[in-house]
């Protein structure tokens, strides 16, 4: 029973396939794992959306959207139909095609990193050896699309938003590869599939998550940074700076391209919110393997939601980032720890099993964190800033 | 240690969002068509006419003088005045407005208007669901819409409408004295007229 709810979707396209003359079942197939991708996370997204504006308005004391629908779950259809019914404008001066092809090009370049992305047991679309890498080739695209969009609007904020999102997004894409190359280093593949079952393996019924290692803790926490400046998200929004910029680098976006940008950055979060899981959290693996009966892509999605609660949530603490700051902080800070981190990883692979290494590799890593912070915040330039001709 | 600050700023908004679940006082939001809020004394937006009595026609106290008409900044006040007299509060033959119009949508709600009048006729009213589908003849109020009570007026402004009619009160008696006066000085001059005066010759 559990294993069928496990591998229900699995079955279902099986199952949906097998109506269909034999010939057209491997199209069919693929058609279909795209059209269930293409289908649920704009609804993850819409959910996130309210989560958000629900929350946000929480942690300021306030209600949130609560008018439509009961307690306000209708609110983001009601946001869906006015984005579609608003008027699309292009601006006279604006390079029309590109203008156009901007947003477009965001949401496929999104929507192909879920191609390699493993959702559950069975659950990836495409089994390549060279996940990973692919599915970086394919992020790093998104700074196209943020250009064409800043460039083709003929706008100084579009300008502006988007060379400060070329900037940031090159920037924070080292620390981000940088950090999940540990995990490559341990798992010995960039295959994603192999990463999460390397780490869906229990001791004493707990998991081998990265996250619960030194070098993957560490890891983890900045790839979560470096995640988050890449997906151009509070405090890292910089690029849309809305206090600034208007809305940076889609100032000139309206109606339903806007809407698609909107999407764009949401499904973005939500993909690389699925890469770390899959990277640190053990992917579809449950936390406990008493709980190994509930199905995998329940632990897949409860974790990328669980992460986008926590983008959420950051995204209500904390003020934006100035560029010298974002820049100083990726590439003085971020940037050094995971290079030790990747030193630290390969102390833990060739050091033999034993407490001695957590302890080594533990002690590394936290002298390094306290020693780079306490440099960092001490320095001259880091302290309050005194504006010559505003005092 | 980095990152302490940012430890702190989660855990405060984290108890913010717990906490706006539990306890009420947090959450300072008034629902607002379903909760109100009582204005206070001092609320105003757009002008009103005062009128005296039952009937708002016969109770205006505006006498058409027009000096709101000509101090208003954005100009949103249309008198026209009446070419005869009627009989006002204070039983004198006064002009009265044949029309009154104020343009709501240019009412800046400054005041001036309340401030120049000499005869407490215009004041300031609280109402501010005006809202309406024709913006147009919507937002243009005739005297008749603008002719609200003096009760209404102690209402909405209690203090400042106590004032107005111990005001108009004094006036009224200084007026009525001044008749007083004026009757009994024309009395003694008629009687004086009347009798003639015993030794004329002196």
């Amino acid at each position: 029973m559990f294993a069928n709810l496990d591998q229900i979707f699995v079955l279902l396209k099986q199952f949906v396939v097998g109506l269909l003359p034999a010939s057209w079942q491997p199209v069919a197939g693929v058609v279909l794992c795209v059209a269930a991708i293409i289908c649920v996370f704009p609804a993850l997204f819409a959910i996130t959306v309210l989560l958000e504006r629900k929350g946000l308005g929480r942690m300021q004391n306030r209600y949130g959207p609560n008018r439509v629908g009961p307690y306000g779950i209708l609110q983001p259809v009601a946001d869906g139909i006015k984005s579609l019914t608003k008027e699309d404008i292009v601006p006279l001066s604006a390079d029309a095609v590109v203008h156009f092809l901007a947003p477009v090009f965001l949401v496929v370049v999104v929507f192909l990193g879920y191609a390699v992305l493993p959702m559950g047991r069975n659950m990836t679309l495409v089994h390549m050896d060279a996940a990973l890498l692919f599915y970086f080739s394919i992020g790093a695209s998104t700074e196209l699309s943020v250009f064409m969009a800043g460039w083709s609007s003929r706008n100084k904020y579009s300008l502006l938003g988007a060379m400060r999102a070329v900037a940031q997004m090159i920037s924070y894409e080292v620390p981000l590869l940088m950090s999940s190359v540990a995990v490559v280093m341990i798992t010995g593949s960039l295959s994603l599939d192999k990463i999460v079952a390397a780490q869906n393996q229990y001791t004493w019924g707990l998991p081998h998550w990265y996250i619960f290692t030194p070098w993957g803790f560490a890891g983890f926490v900045m790839f979560a940074i470096a995640a988050t400046a890449e997906t151009n998200r509070s405090p890292f929004d910089l690029p849309e700076g809305e206090s600034e910029l208007v809305a940076g680098y889609f100032t000139e976006y309206s109606g339903f391209k806007f809407a698609e940008f909107f999407l764009g950055e949401y499904v973005g979060m939500l993909s690389i919110s699925g890469l770390g899981t899959t990277l640190f959290l053990g992917g579809w693996s449950s936390p406990l393997a008493v709980l190994g009966w509930v199905p995998s892509w329940f632990w897949f999605f409860s974790k990328v939601m669980l992460s986008m609660c926590v983008y959420i949530w950051l995204r209500g603490t904390l003020p934006r980032l100035r560029q010298d700051q974002l820049m100083n902080f990726a590439w003085k800070f971020v940037l050094p720890l995971t290079l030790l981190n990747l030193f630290v990883t390969a102390m833990w692979h060739f050091m033999s099993d034993g407490w001695e290494r957590w302890v080594i590799c533990s002690a590394i890593l936290l002298l390094a964190y306290v020693v780079m912070g306490r440099s960092g915040m001490h320095r001259e330039h880091f302290g309050p800033r005194r504006y010559r001709y505003a005092d | 240690m980095l990152g302490e600050g940012i430890l702190k700023g989660l855990a405060e908004t984290a108890r913010n969002f717990v906490g706006s679940y539990f306890s009420a006082e947090r959450l300072t939001t008034v629902q607002y068509p379903e909760q109100r809020i009582a204005p206070i004394e001092a609320t105003r937006d757009f002008p009103f006419l005062v009128y005296d009595g039952a009937d708002w026609e016969a109770g205006l106290r505006c006498v058409a003088c027009q000096i709101c008409e000509k101090e208003c900044p954005p100009k949103c006040i249309y008198i026209e005045k009446s070419t005869d007299k009627k009989p006002d509060a204070l039983g004198k033959p006064q002009f009265y407005p044949a029309r009154f119009d104020i343009d709501i949508s240019v009412c800046m709600s400054c005041q001036i208007c309340v401030e120049v009048c000499p005869f407490e006729a215009i004041k300031m009213d609280t109402e501010f669901e005006l809202s309406t589908t024709d913006r147009f003849g919507g937002l243009l109020y005739d005297r008749k819409e603008l002719a609200k009570s003096n009760e209404h007026y102690h209402k909405i402004h209690p203090t400042e409408a106590a004032a107005v009619d111990a005001h108009l009160a004094g006036e009224k008696a200084k007026a009525d004295s001044k008749a007083k006066a004026a009757v009994a000085a024309a009395a003694a001059k008629a009687a004086a007229s009347a009798a003639p005066p015993a030794g004329g010759g002196v």
